[in-house]
């Protein structure tokens, strides 16, 4: 009886051990190119990418063949979404525009929450890419902003705008380092 | 058995979602679109087989008190093995069964198949007995998946069919899985009862 199921364990385990061995590349390769998709999306044409952590967000800064920063994409989140956890990949152009989003993870509702993915983008019915959280923070209209709400999910349009509004405050940093750098030099 | 048997039992007779109705969490969870439910179904499909192929191997060696444990151990290696490889090679899928993955390791009917049948029968009738009990359960999680989506967003299998309407979107939150799946239910038990009356 002991040997019998200690035997199935051992043989379990060196099967999946095994199996482990050949989809761990691609599971890392998987998740890299996810970013990877999602950085591309959301910057101007760039020719470098410069990896930073800025006050521990993960940043992408895009930097053009001569090494000036044509823009960056910020990795924020928060957990203020209806079903939980919401994290973005939030670009901006080297003036502190939104250049584009994409969802990296996601728990909001199917067919309601989960339209930001479509919503605020560029041909969305609350277009958050061109403006500049810097100098106007986004927020909804219920809350006397200027941006529209997705119909049904105010809570999740209020979690996304905020990650938005953060993401630009990191940019500013990186921003005021890169002019400090040029003066330096 | 007959293998005519096996498989008309998988696929009508014994379906696991219709009349067994076993593994309604991951039936109501996973059905929102055609495709979950369809991918759900054949990665169950596969746990059904592979396990249902070894513990009718092992039936003989495996020790009557310890029998639950260890199939529970091989079920659970296949689901990881299907965990893993979905990861790798099929991440957006990944994504959106994410958990339900995991948690067909607790399916009534992968274990319930184990215990019921292929500790009972030989290697070739327990494999069949898995195919087709999967695919009974993968047919019944494709089509309460399809009239779910249909309903609830206008689109087949990730198509829209009617430009620019939203569904009613109640189908696709859980209340529309309770409710399709009880109508759905209804209508083909009561189409097995006339074709009962018919043969009789």
């Amino acid at each position: 009886m002991l040997f019998s199921l200690t035997a199935i364990a051992l043989v379990a385990a060196a099967a999946l051990a095994a199996l482990n061995g050949v989809t761990k590349e691609p599971i890392a390769a998987a998740q890299q190119a996810k970013v990877e998709n999602a950085i591309s999306a959301v910057l101007p044409a760039f020719d470098k990418l410069e990896d930073r952590d800025v006050d521990g967000h993960l940043c992408h800064v895009g930097l053009d063949a001569e090494g000036n920063m044509v823009g960056a994409a910020i990795e924020a989140g928060n957990d203020k979404g209806f079903g939980g956890h919401l994290q973005l990949m939030v670009g901006f152009d080297k003036e502190g525009n939104v250049s584009g989003y994409q969802i990296l993870e996601t728990h909001e509702t199917p067919g309601l929450g989960a339209k930001a993915d479509q919503w605020f983008q560029k041909d969305g019915k609350g277009c958050v890419v061109g403006s500049n959280p810097a100098e106007n923070a986004l927020t909804v209209k219920k809350d006397g902003g200027s941006v529209d709400a997705i119909s049904g999910s105010t809570i999740t349009s209020r979690a996304f705008l905020g990650i938005v509004n953060d993401a630009s405050a990191v940019f500013a940093q990186i921003n005021s380092n890169a002019n400090t750098t040029d003066y330096e030099d | 058995m007959k293998t005519k048997d096996i498989i008309k039992n998988g696929l009508i007779k014994e379906n696991p979602t219709w009349v067994l109705i076993l593994g309604m969490c991951p039936t109501l969870a996973t059905t929102t679109s055609a495709i979950n439910g369809m991918s759900m179904g054949l990665a169950t499909t596969f746990v059904l087989m592979m396990s249902n192929i070894v513990i009718s191997l092992l039936k003989s060696v495996i020790p009557d008190k310890v029998r639950i444990p260890a199939f529970i151990v091989i079920i659970a290696t296949f689901v990881t093995m299907v965990e893993m490889v979905m990861k790798a090679y099929l991440p957006a899928l990944y994504d959106s069964l994410g958990l339900f993955i995991a948690l067909i390791v607790v399916n009534c009917i992968v274990l319930g198949r184990a215990e019921a049948f292929a500790s009972k029968n030989n290697v070739g009738q327990s494999f069949l007995d898995g195919l087709f009990m999967g695919l009974g359960f993968t047919w019944a999680l494709t089509l309460l998946g399809m009239v779910r989506e249909l309903l609830g967003t206008g689109c087949f299998f990730g198509h829209s069919l009617i430009g620019g309407a939203d569904g009613m979107l109640m189908m696709i939150l859980p209340p529309g899985g309770f409710l399709a799946l009880g109508l759905l239910m209804a209508l083909i038990n009561h189409i097995r009862n006339k074709s009962k009356v018919k043969n009789s």
